[in-house]
């Protein structure tokens, strides 16, 4: 069983057990445009929640990506060097950026479920 | 600037239309890009034909029997020098050598008509008429849009509509009708490829633009693309590459000042300007290629190997076309030959980059 988490800045997690994987939504390739080049954190870093695990670049500009939780980076999607389009294609499956072990469960309570972040979506207009 | 006191242009319905993402610029609400994306938008340009709303820009008359030379007092370039019809790129210099605005200059009948930059344009309007005002006649076409298509489908698309278009020589402009439009059109373009630029009145130039876009070679594109395009092109975008601090030698742009003019001098900062000619500038605009995939923005700081700084970047994103990240920036003379190493500081980290001869993508301008 899993479950989905979504952040404010329009990060996902995925958790499987202590296990999270993390990309940006659906939404927030779609405002950024054409991805052409990720930056992904090295697997063994420790990030806290809401601190810069990322950077995605599209064409026009470099946008910061957020750790939705803290905890120690394990994997990262090595398919995104090669082809960071990925993002723009299945941004909430392929696409993914990095898995990390989740530090405290706690950090998921503050995120939102999918139909509280679809409304939070919706509501940016 | 809230979203309601944005400017518009003529093509704001096609825009909204479109489904494009529109965004403030230089005070007017424009097309970023539109649903297929500047990606897209850039490649097809290169490939078939991109009409691009450049209505934004300044369309000024400088009108007099003298308005050659008295616009020679303004700009480095050969002005006298242009045969009727021509069209020269040149700069409103300042007295200390530095760029008020770049623009496109085309000999009229009645005098000079100017194309320059929408950021630029009123400051500039109160500069010729500072200057130039009780000699002649200068007015702001405020009534007119201005409509880019550029690519190598570009002659052949308007071809189809007016035979005569497609001869027009580069860097000439002249009256044509375009589906029945009266049009004033320039061989011209800011993407390295073939293109035009049509001047047409407002209440026209939503009937031309979709009449252009009826053609399936031609795509709407954004400045987004018009962005990416030019930086492979190695053409400056004022206020980024070019500005109040930047001479036109230090930005490679010593070949816009006529063999008369190096001579005679008598436009604003030309002791300095004639100075670095001869000198050779401290510093100089060159082509930048980050070894690896990530993209070098605006403001990244240029280093030597002992990460000593050696000047920023002014224009940086990733081109489309050479499908790997491209800059522009300034450097010391010394490290500006194509070839040296360098690096990019690009989130504290030195990312090795080359030196390299500018365009990224080669002009293919019309013969």
């Amino acid at each position: 069983m899993s479950e989905r988490r979504y952040s404010k800045e329009h990060e996902w997690i995925r958790v499987e057990g202590d296990t999270g994987t993390v990309g940006i939504t659906d939404y927030a390739q779609g405002q950024l445009g054409d991805v052409v080049y990720v930056e992904l954190p090295d697997p063994g870093k420790k990030v806290a929640r809401g601190a810069q695990a990322a950077v995605v670049e599209s064409v026009k500009a470099a946008s910061e990506v957020y750790s939705p939780v803290g905890g120690e980076v394990t994997a990262v999607n090595a398919d995104l060097a090669g082809n960071p389009a990925l993002v723009n294609e299945s941004a909430e499956d392929r696409g993914w950026f990095f898995k990390l072990t989740i530090a405290d469960r706690a950090d998921l309570a503050a995120l939102m479920d999918e139909p509280a972040y679809k409304k939070f979506v919706a509501e940016l207009g | 600037m809230s979203e309601s006191d944005l400017k518009t242009t003529p093509l704001y319905a096609l825009h909204q239309e479109l489904g494009a993402k529109l965004v403030p610029f230089a005070g007017y609400a424009m097309p970023v890009n539109y649903p297929d994306g500047i990606l897209a938008e850039h490649l097809h340009t290169r490939a078939k034909a991109g009409l691009f709303d450049v209505s934004h820009m300044g369309q000024v008359r400088v009108d007099g029997a003298d308005a050659a030379p008295l616009l020679e007092e303004l700009v480095p370039g050969d002005i006298q020098g242009l045969a009727p019809n021509a069209i020269r790129y040149t700069l409103f210099t300042n007295d200390h050598g530095g760029i008020r605005d770049d623009l496109m200059a085309t000999r009229t009948a009645d005098g000079v008509f100017l194309v320059v930059n929408a950021a630029c344009k009123d400051a500039d309007l109160a500069h010729l008429e500072a200057h130039l005002g009780a000699r002649a006649r200068i007015a702001m076409l405020a009534d007119r849009a201005l409509i880019a298509l550029q690519g190598p489908g570009a002659a052949a698309a308007l071809g189809r509509l007016e035979p005569a278009l497609a001869k027009l020589p580069f860097m000439t402009a002249g009256a044509f009708t375009i589906a029945g439009i009266a049009c004033q059109v320039s061989r011209s373009g800011y993407t390295g490829e073939d293109g035009f630029e049509i001047s047409v009145r407002d209440r026209d130039a939503d009937a031309l633009a979709r009449t252009l876009l009826r053609d399936p070679e031609i795509m709407p594109i954004g400045l987004g693309a018009r962005d990416s395009l030019r930086l492979e092109a190695g053409l400056c975008l004022y206020g980024h590459d070019i500005d109040t601090t930047t001479t036109p030698i230090e930005a490679g742009l010593a070949w816009t000042i006529g063999k008369r003019r190096r001579e005679q001098g008598g436009f604003p900062g030309a002791a300095v300007v004639l100075d670095q000619l001869k000198r050779g500038p401290a510093r100089r605009r060159v082509g930048l290629k980050p070894d690896g995939r990530a993209p070098a923005r605006e403001g990244t700081v240029i280093v030597d190997a002992a990460e000593r700084p050696l000047g920023t970047v002014t224009s940086g994103g990733y081109g489309p076309t050479v499908a790997a990240p491209v800059a522009m920036g300034y450097v010391a003379a010394a490290g500006a030959a194509p070839g040296t190493e360098v690096g990019l500081m690009v989130r504290g980290k030195r990312l090795a980059a080359h030196v390299v001869k500018l365009p990224f993508v080669p002009h293919r301008y019309a013969k």
